[in-house]
Parts: structure tokens; sequence; C-alpha cells
């Protein structure tokens, strides 16, 4: 069985089954993809390529979204 | 008939309002929702942050927005480098919200005040990229000149530091960046009450951005109005022309055919 990806969310230690994309964490994080935007290893991952891109071991992502501010 | 004001342009944008509001520190979004509608702000900053993994996701903020009523203007708040600052304003592009970016590369977490080398370092690299940079900068006028010589399309030096509703400490520094300015000259930061906000219109800014003058005000919806009727008002007199200071009075009524005395 191949390990699961020991990735860094938002400064977070979380796995993910092998073989993961972006967008299978955005869906397991529970928020619309319309919302967020991520960052992998420092450089932006498009929305349009959510699907497409595989998570790798040891992955850095940064997910994020608005908040109140000024 | 008096002409009316022409719109404020910023990049693709035609703003008919010139008041900016954040969305930071409101008692509620139910509030915040309101106040936002009664200041008639027509573009409202927000921050780029990290999803709140642990918690199930509730209503977001943009839930909040309409994008319709709203143009949503991504600031890099919470930045103390210009590499950092570069990044949070992708991330806020990527969210969707086209080109504009409100920059702010600050020097240390007490004052909160601009980093200007950082701020000029990360304004290059955002303009090279294509986006819109509403820069809040301090007030000094060197700065904002090379500020608009990097190609941002506004200016914004502070008023006062951040959240500190302190007003416009330097109205003769605001001046000299106005005097110059070839760009819009946005006021962000300081700002306390609507009184402020008319003097930063009645020295001819283009435009006022604030946030926790209304947001913490006891009444948020009624200072939201107060700061509408602040910015029409010192506006028109900006428009209208202000009559110089004289040291020595000027009558009012005619000098001539007073009746006779004793």
């Amino acid at each position: 069985m191949t390990p699961d990806l020991a990735l860094t969310v938002n400064g977070e230690p979380r796995t993910m089954p092998a073989g993961s994309t972006v967008a299978d964490l955005v869906a397991a994080l529970g928020c619309k993809p319309t919302q967020v935007a991520v960052e992998r290893n420092r450089e932006i991952v498009r929305r349009a390529d959510h699907a497409a891109v595989q998570l790798a071991d040891g992955d850095r992502i940064e997910v994020v979204t608005f908040f109140g501010g000024g | 008939m008096t002409p009316a004001d022409a719109p404020l342009v910023l990049g693709p944008h035609r703003f008919s309002s010139r008041l900016f509001l954040g969305t930071g520190k409101y008692p509620s979004m139910e509030s915040m929702v309101e106040a936002l509608a009664v200041s008639g702000t027509q573009c409202v900053t927000v921050a780029v942050r990290r999803l709140q993994t642990g918690t199930p996701a509730g209503k977001s903020l943009l839930d909040y927005l309409p994008r319709d009523k709203y143009v949503l203007l991504p600031n890099t708040a919470g930045c103390f480098d210009a590499d950092h600052a570069v990044r949070t304003a992708r991330l806020g592009r990527e969210l969707g919200m086209g080109d504009l970016v409100k920059l702010e590369v600050l020097g240390d977490p007490q004052t909160l005040l601009p980093d200007p080398i950082g701020t000029l370092d990360a304004a290059k690299v955002l303009v090279k990229e294509g986006f819109v940079v509403l820069c809040y900068t301090s007030d000094d006028p060197v700065l904002a000149k090379r500020l608009e010589d990097a190609g941002v399309t506004s200016v914004m030096p502070a008023g006062a530091p951040i959240g500190s509703g302190q007003g416009i400490l330097n109205p003769n520094n605001i001046r000299i960046i106005l005097e110059r300015a070839k760009v819009p000259v946005i006021v962000d930061a300081g700002v306390g009450t609507a009184s402020d906000v008319a003097i930063a219109f009645e020295l001819g800014a283009q435009g006022v951005l604030l946030n926790t003058g209304v947001a913490l005000a006891n009444d948020p919806v009624r200072m939201a109005r107060a700061m509408k009727a602040a910015a029409e008002a010192g506006r028109d007199a900006f428009l209208a022309g202000r009559i110089g200071k004289k040291l020595y009075a000027s009558a009012s009524s005619p000098t001539s055919g007073v009746i006779a005395g004793e």
C-alpha cells in the first residue's frame, strides 16, 4: 500500500492519501473551491489547475480566503 | 445648476463614492453589512488570511459582500517585508477579485507604520505583474513621488497610524503630496470621526479609506452615515473653493447707510 502524503497545510501537519490532488485537499478542508486560493511550495496553483496538480510528500501548502480587514 | 462631481477612476473602476471602507473589527456581520450600505461605499478592503482548517466551514465574508454592490480590494495587511506582501497580493488576485491590491508593507507591529523601502520594492514587483496598486504609505511627500514614479495607481498616505483615530496629523505634508501628485491621492488610516474625513477632502484628497472609526464606534451604522455626509461636505467645499484666511475682519453687511448715532 502506498503511504499517505505528509503535508504541511497552513502550518499544521496533515496527511492525504497518495495520488491526491489540490482539488482533493480543498474538498477535504470542506471549503468552496471558488472561495479559496492555494499556494504550493510558494507557487500559486491556479484554480483551473486544482484538479490536475498532484500533491507530493513534504509539500507546504497555504490555503487562504478573505477575512474582514482594513 | 451645480455640475456633478467626476467619478474617481482607479484602473478599470469608476467610483461615484469616494469613501473606501474596511471590513474588519465590526461587532457583527450584520452591523458591517448595514454600515457599508449606509456609507454609500462602492469599494471595500478585505484581508487575505489562512483558512481556519480546524473549524467547520460556516458563512464566509464573501457571502456578505455581494459582488454587484462592492468592488473588493484585497490588502496585504500583516506583511512586514516585500516578499511576503507580494505573495499575499498574488493570493488575493487568485481569489478572483481582479488586479486591485491595497499594498501595505509594515515596519513593526506596534506602530504599523509603513516600511518605506519594502513598500517601494513590493510596489515595483506588483506593478510589473500587472496589479493595480493602491499603495499605503506614510505622509512623506518624497516617498509618495517615488511610488508614483514606480507606477502605482494611487498613493495612500496615512493621516495617522492605523486604527489610532488621531485624524490628519500633518495636513501640510498631505497638501504637498496633493500638489505634486499626478495620480489620485487617497488618505488612508487615522480617521477617528467625521471631521477628519471632511478635512481630508477639503485639502483636496480624491478619496478616504477608513475602517476602525466606523467599526468600533458605539453605533457603527450612524457613524457610517456621518462619514458619508462628511465626505460629501468636504468634497463639495473643496470643489467650491474656500475663501482665504485673513487676519482682520471683513464686514458682511454694507458699511454705508448705517443710521446716524447721537
